[in-house]
């Protein structure tokens, strides 16, 4: 293959277009860091439910508090949430994955069953339990949305350890007598690397909907914290007065996910030309 | 058949009795002491120590297992600790809500995704695929809440052609289903658009099989092979992916009950959650796992009567 060939764009509209809507959501979340027009939860009462003007780009919510600030600032915990969580489910995901791909037998089918078993249970589901047993918040919207990560990421890791391990350069290794470790840091994990970046962005996407859902419910993020779904909730009480809040968390929620799904089809189809034939 | 039945009669029970383990074993972390709970703060420690008794809270967990399950099956699923009433009324009058929800739900989503999936594939590669495509793109990105809120301010505040928001219950059934419609198609829209992405792909791989050939050699047209030949071939993925998005259909269930303010399952549960009546929450996730184990329990089944190749495998 020829260097050009190899950096010629694949993936087409999905990949860049999900690539650049991603880009703008770390964007804001870094930029929130930084700067926001205003304190995100500073309340100004006597300019309360302000329509878009220079000075509040989106305009106020029912305490005046500038509706583009809290969306900046939401997009930090939609990232957080996303990150901690998908990390979550593959630290114990590709672990657990490997472990049944090596072990074969008994182990290989606990593991797989487990797995079948906890796809039973949404994360939306999941997350309401936990939150039911230790409480609402972020850290533990987290946990739930996390745990629920890893069956799927390790159902992943072994379907693809198990065809990476079929393979002769991995049957040579192991005649050569290098040890299951070794062997899946060098020749597994850099082969199913492609299809576990894939499935990341989307657990991403799912992580974000599932964060927007509890913190809609009260479950999620508890104030002062802003996030997009405690927005939909409090845009929810003012509907008639202004229903224009609604929109703007929304949007946000749904370009992001929309995003990220385009990014994972863009990814599988540039890195797994295979997979693009079957789907 | 019957042999692969069996097997998967089997790993249904014990599917759920390890479920059933599961969400005892979290109940059980649930700091606070129910008793505690329904007496208040002010409650003597005798007085505490009583009603635990009385309620059998101060046995071994696992005989308070056993005793949960022995009065599941016998109907009894215990006492509500924050209203003091039996709980299997309550859930009952809960799911009255939520189930008929559930499957208008699901037959919209079916209806929507078979047509627009089989459509998407007939047209593979054109506009009207990429159309199609592209809209199920956004349907899976967009929360099936904030869809909701949508739903109500254009269907309800604006246009006032639905109630925004409540359940009059089933004594009048048009208004019931009135009340439904909205929250049906807010969950329904989302599971459309997977079922549609599901159907497409597995209709385009039933098309590229020799039997379609077959049927178009023998003169069927175009139109009936797809519908007769591609769509019945495709149906065992569509099926799976069906019965399990119907997991996922419940738990946003629970949201969207709580954007349209209707007394189902999801509100049950969270003002259980509120109220600490853990008793309550435990059977209704229990309920759930029931409910998501058996669909995919008889999706299994059904696939096997579609498909024989799959009872030869299991065997």
């Amino acid at each position: 293959m020829t260097l050009s060939a190899r950096f010629r764009p694949r993936g087409g509209l999905s990949l860049w277009l999900g690539a650049t809507l991603v880009a703008v959501l770390i964007a804001a979340a870094v930029l929130s860091i930084i700067w926001t027009p205003y304190p995100p939860t500073a309340i100004d009462i006597p300019h309360k439910l302000a329509p878009p003007s220079h000075a509040h780009w989106f305009g106020t919510d029912n305490l005046g508090r500038d509706v583009a600030s809290q969306i900046l600032a939401g997009s930090r915990v939609s990232i957080l949430v996303g990150v901690i969580a998908v990390g979550i489910g593959l630290a114990f995901g590709i672990v657990l994955g490997l472990i049944a791909a090596f072990s074969k037998g008994l182990v290989e089918d606990g593991l797989m069953k487990l797995s079948d078993f906890m796809f039973a249970f949404p994360a939306l589901l999941l997350a309401i339990m936990l939150t039911s047993t230790f409480g609402p918040g972020v850290v533990n919207a987290i946990i739930a949305i996390g745990v629920y990560n890893v069956p799927i990421i390790a159902k992943l890791t072994r379907a693809t350890a198990n065809g990476v391990l079929s393979r002769e350069y991995a049957l040579a290794a192991r005649a050569a007598g290098r040890g299951p470790i070794a062997i899946a840091v060098d020749h597994v994990l850099p082969n199913i690397a492609p299809a576990l970046i894939v499935q990341a962005t989307i657990q991403f996407a799912i992580a974000i909907l599932a964060e927007a859902a509890l913190s809609y419910l009260g479950l999620g993020a508890q104030p002062p914290q802003t996030s997009w779904g405690k927005m939909l909730a409090d845009a929810q009480n003012v509907l008639y007065n202004a229903p224009r809040l609604a929109l703007y968390p929304g949007i946000a929620i749904a370009l992001s996910v929309l995003g990220l799904n385009l990014l994972g089809d863009g990814l599988r189809d540039a890195l797994d030309p295979k997979l693009k034939a079957r789907s | 058949m019957l042999l692969y039945v069996g097997q998967r009669v089997a790993l249904f029970v014990a599917t759920l009795l390890i479920a059933s383990m599961v969400v005892f074993a979290v109940m059980q972390i649930l700091p606070g002491d129910a008793a505690q709970t329904m007496l208040g703060p002010t409650a003597t420690p005798e007085a505490v120590a009583a009603l635990s008794h009385k309620l059998g809270l101060d046995l071994p967990a696992p005989i308070r297992y056993v005793r949960w399950i022995g009065g599941a099956m016998h109907g009894d699923l215990g006492l509500s600790y924050a209203y003091g009433s039996p709980i299997g009324p309550l859930i009952a009058s809960s799911l009255a809500v939520s189930a008929p929800l559930a499957l208008m739900a699901m037959v919209l989503a079916a209806v929507i995704g078979l047509a627009a999936g089989v459509y998407a594939a007939d047209r593979r590669g054109r506009a009207g695929d990429a159309i199609v495509m592209g809209f199920s793109q956004i349907g899976i990105a967009v929360p099936n809440f904030w869809l909701a809120i949508l739903l109500v301010l254009v269907f309800a505040v604006t246009l006032r052609l639905v109630p925004a928001g409540g359940f009059p219950g089933w004594r009048d059934p048009a208004r019931a289903i009135a009340a439904l419609i909205l929250p049906a198609i807010a969950l329904g829209v989302v599971q459309a658009a997977i079922v549609t992405r599901v159907t497409r792909s597995a209709v385009i791989e039933a098309l590229n099989e020799d039997f379609m050939r077959t049927a178009r050699a023998k003169g069927v047209s175009r139109r009936a092979a797809l519908w007769r030949h591609a769509l019945p071939n495709a149906l065992t993925p569509i099926l799976t992916i069906m019965g399990l998005q119907f997991a996922n259909l419940i738990a946003g269930a629970i949201v969207v009950e709580n954007v349209f303010v209707l007394p189902g399952l999801g509100r049950l549960m969270l003002q259980s959650i509120s109220n600490r009546d853990t008793l309550v929450v435990e059977n209704g996730v229990m309920l759930l796992a029931l409910i998501v184990i058996g669909l995919n329990f008889i999706v299994d089944i059904a696939c096997a009567a579609i498909d024989p190749r799959l009872r030869a495998s299991a065997a």
